[in-house]
């Protein structure tokens, strides 16, 4: 009988390396929540992302009782009167006789209250909009233009990178050249003059994939960069000179026996990359240059929380920060337990 | 021996410094046809009102060759810039030099002060973490840092400012308090310094996060070394093996690292000097956008890449000062 080998490949090395890092495997799940929530965010929220009511401007987050008088009930929200204080400041006086009833998989939203009634999982922001479907239609927004930007430079970067460093030479030079003008200049400064080259008259979804490009035009050149040095060193390799032999052209070299070694490592580079991105999304946002108002991000959705006085009444408005904060760490702990897995040798013994 | 080092060192320093002229220029050009190549600028503004008579704007446009193709405007603008007349600023209505120098002053305070407490803090930090690695120092650290390179700059100075309006002793945002006029130089000093904690902290804040990680890895990696091995087995003292011998190598690779810190702290800084109300050169810059001010544009643009050159190049200079190793007479 002969002695079953078992053999697997590097990628699968990596990922049984990967899975047994638990706090990476967390963050991936997180990440996946985070996704999923935005793709149903249609069937979560309790309201569209522009459905306002002004006479629940700044609204505080609304409590859900399940106890009434002692009882276990069916889950309600009292209704909320706005009445000014002596000094004129907006404040929500709960009315205990009227309860709205807060009805499941009602009208394809998971839960809603009937229409009077208004209902604040996370509070309301100036015109009287649901922050927490808010939340999850930016989620949208922010966790998607980072992968799309992500996969444009990603491609710039493989073949820029790729064609640097196979060729070598002067078209290495030029284009690394080309790749240090993209670096040399701050990135938050290339991204407001690349903003301010936009037309003013794009609906929504032309700036949405203007910001995309503009993300990748900034984040490129260091993917071509360390892509380029990978290059560099495997077209020495053996298999490269045997591939040259046999008469493959060199585009079928870079595609086929180059590019294809360097995706693994860069794998890991990625999931940083996209981490920045969401942060550069959520910069861009926060100054009015994003995405525009009535479609939220949880860049602009901050951009209300810019000026301290609103903060100071209504808190609640800083929430989305909490998301992009948690979405940037679990794309960095997972690029780094990625890193750790594709890379051994990278990890300290 | 070091007369060669010197002068292959000032020959690189002049091979650096030519192409980034070079970059500089290409850079430059690119922004210009930016802002060319999008619909409105700020003469239509200027043609539109009525305040302004069409002589005036007819006299901007012969200044400026507004009709004339792009590329002679560009060379009229680059050959300006080297008379030093660096254009006017529309928006404020003054030559953009003098909005520019106030505020090139504050954001190099700002980059400034955060550098030096970024430094002063993350490499002891560095050491201190590797010193004691996976231990809980290393583990609180760690998990720090993670954290510190999620939160945005912005987020957090909002933060700081609504902590600091609960709580009252520093001031929300801006450069200097109402009264700043009225005060000693002494005071004034103290004001400023008082109105810097809140972006300062913020700006060092992720880069604390990040040099740290990376000092402690150097000196990890310097620990692991022979000639460690060899200093401790003739016995010397740890802490002289530890400050003289490892922490040295340690830090060198960092000194390169500095230059790309200035061009981070520069568009860190952007976004926190418009949320602190920072009156700096991002701040300016954005205004500038939003308001198509063009030759402000340029001329900021300009400014941050100069002092981005001009930090790597003070980095490539202080490298071969810590590290007498380091040549560049051969291709590195």
């Amino acid at each position: 009988m002969t002695k079953r080998i078992n053999s697997s490949s590097r990628t699968q090395l990596a990922f049984t390396s990967f899975r047994r890092n638990r706090v990476g495997f967390f963050c991936l799940w997180v990440l996946m929540i985070l996704y999923g929530l935005a793709i149903f965010a249609d069937f979560i929220c309790p309201y569209s992302y522009q459905d306002e009511d002004r006479s629940f401007s700044y609204c505080p987050p609304t409590a859900v009782e399940i106890l009434d008088q002692g009882h276990w009930v069916h889950p309600f929200v009292y209704a909320r009167a706005l009445t000014f204080d002596s000094l004129h400041r907006r404040i929500y006086v709960i009315d205990h006789a009227q309860k709205y009833p807060i009805h499941f998989l009602k009208n394809g939203r998971l839960f809603t209250v009937d229409a009077p009634g208004r209902f604040y999982l996370w509070g309301a922001d100036a015109r009287g909009r649901d922050l927490f479907s808010r939340i999850w239609y930016g989620a949208r927004i922010s966790l998607s233009i980072g992968l799309l930007g992500v996969a444009i430079s990603f491609i710039l970067g493989l073949l820029i990178g790729g064609i640097a460093g196979y060729y070598g030479g002067w078209i290495d030079s030029v284009l690394m050249r080309f790749c240090e003008m993209f670096m040399m200049v701050p990135g938050f400064y290339l991204m407001l003059a690349l903003r301010a080259a936009v037309p003013e008259n794009f609906n929504s979804v032309q700036v949405y994939l203007s910001v995309v490009v503009i993300l990748a035009l900034i984040g490129w050149a260091s993917l071509a960069r360390i892509i380029r040095g990978m290059a560099l060193s495997l077209r020495e390799r053996d298999y490269v000179l045997a591939a040259k032999t046999l008469g493959v052209s060199d585009i079928a070299i870079i595609f086929k026996h180059i590019l294809p070694q360097t995706i693994s490592f860069s794998c890991a580079t990625l999931m940083l990359t996209v981490s920045s991105y969401i942060l550069a999304e959520a910069g861009l946002s926060v100054v009015g240059l994003g995405v525009q108002d009535p479609i939220p991000s949880w860049g602009n959705l901050l951009s209300d929380a810019m000026a301290i006085v609103p903060v100071i009444f209504a808190p609640w408005i800083l929430l989305p920060g909490l998301f992009i904060f948690i979405a940037v760490m679990c794309f960095n702990i997972v690029g780094d337990a990625l890193r750790d897995a594709f890379d051994p040798m990278f990890k300290e013994s | 021996m070091p007369t060669i080092n010197e002068n292959t060192m000032i020959k690189h320093i002049i091979q650096r410094l030519c192409s980034t002229v070079l970059l500089l220029l290409a850079v430059s050009f690119f922004t210009f046809w930016l802002m060319h190549a999008t619909p409105g600028s700020f003469f239509d503004s200027l043609r539109l009102n009525p305040q302004i008579s069409q002589e005036t704007v007819g006299r901007y446009e012969k200044l400026y060759h507004l009709k004339d193709p792009l590329l002679v405007q560009y060379g009229h603008w680059i050959i300006n810039i080297l008379h030093g007349e660096w254009g006017y600023s529309f928006y404020y209505n003054v030559p953009v030099t003098h909005v520019l120098g106030a505020r090139l002053f504050n954001t190099f305070i700002l980059s400034f002060t955060s550098l030096l407490l970024t430094w002063g803090i993350a490499i002891p930090l560095g050491v201190w973490a590797a010193l004691r690695r996976n231990q809980w120092v290393d583990r609180i650290l760690s998990v720090f840092s993670f954290a510190a390179l999620a939160t945005p700059g912005f987020y957090l100075a909002v933060l700081l400012l609504y902590a600091a309006s609960r709580w009252g002793a520093l001031p929300l945002g801006g450069m200097h308090s109402p009264n700043y006029d009225d005060m000693t130089i002494v005071g004034k000093i103290g004001d400023t310094m008082l109105h810097l904690v809140i972006p300062a902290t913020v700006l060092s804040f992720s880069s604390i996060a990040s040099l740290q990680r990376i000092m402690r890895g150097n000196m990890l990696g310097v620990l692991r070394q022979q000639y460690i091995l060899a200093a401790r087995a003739k016995g010397l003292p740890e802490h002289i093996v530890i400050y003289r011998h490892a922490l040295r190598n340690a830090f060198n690779p960092l000194v390169t690292l500095l230059g790309y810190e200035f061009a981070a702290l520069l568009s860190g800084a952007a976004l926190i000097e418009i949320v602190c109300s920072w009156p700096g050169l991002g701040s300016l810059l954005l205004t500038a956008v939003r308001s198509k001010d063009v030759y402000l544009v340029m001329s900021s643009t300009l400014l941050a890449g100069v002092l981005l050159v001009m930090g790597n190049v003070l980095a490539d200079i202080l490298l071969t000062w810590v590290d007498p190793r380091i040549r560049y007479d051969k291709k590195n």
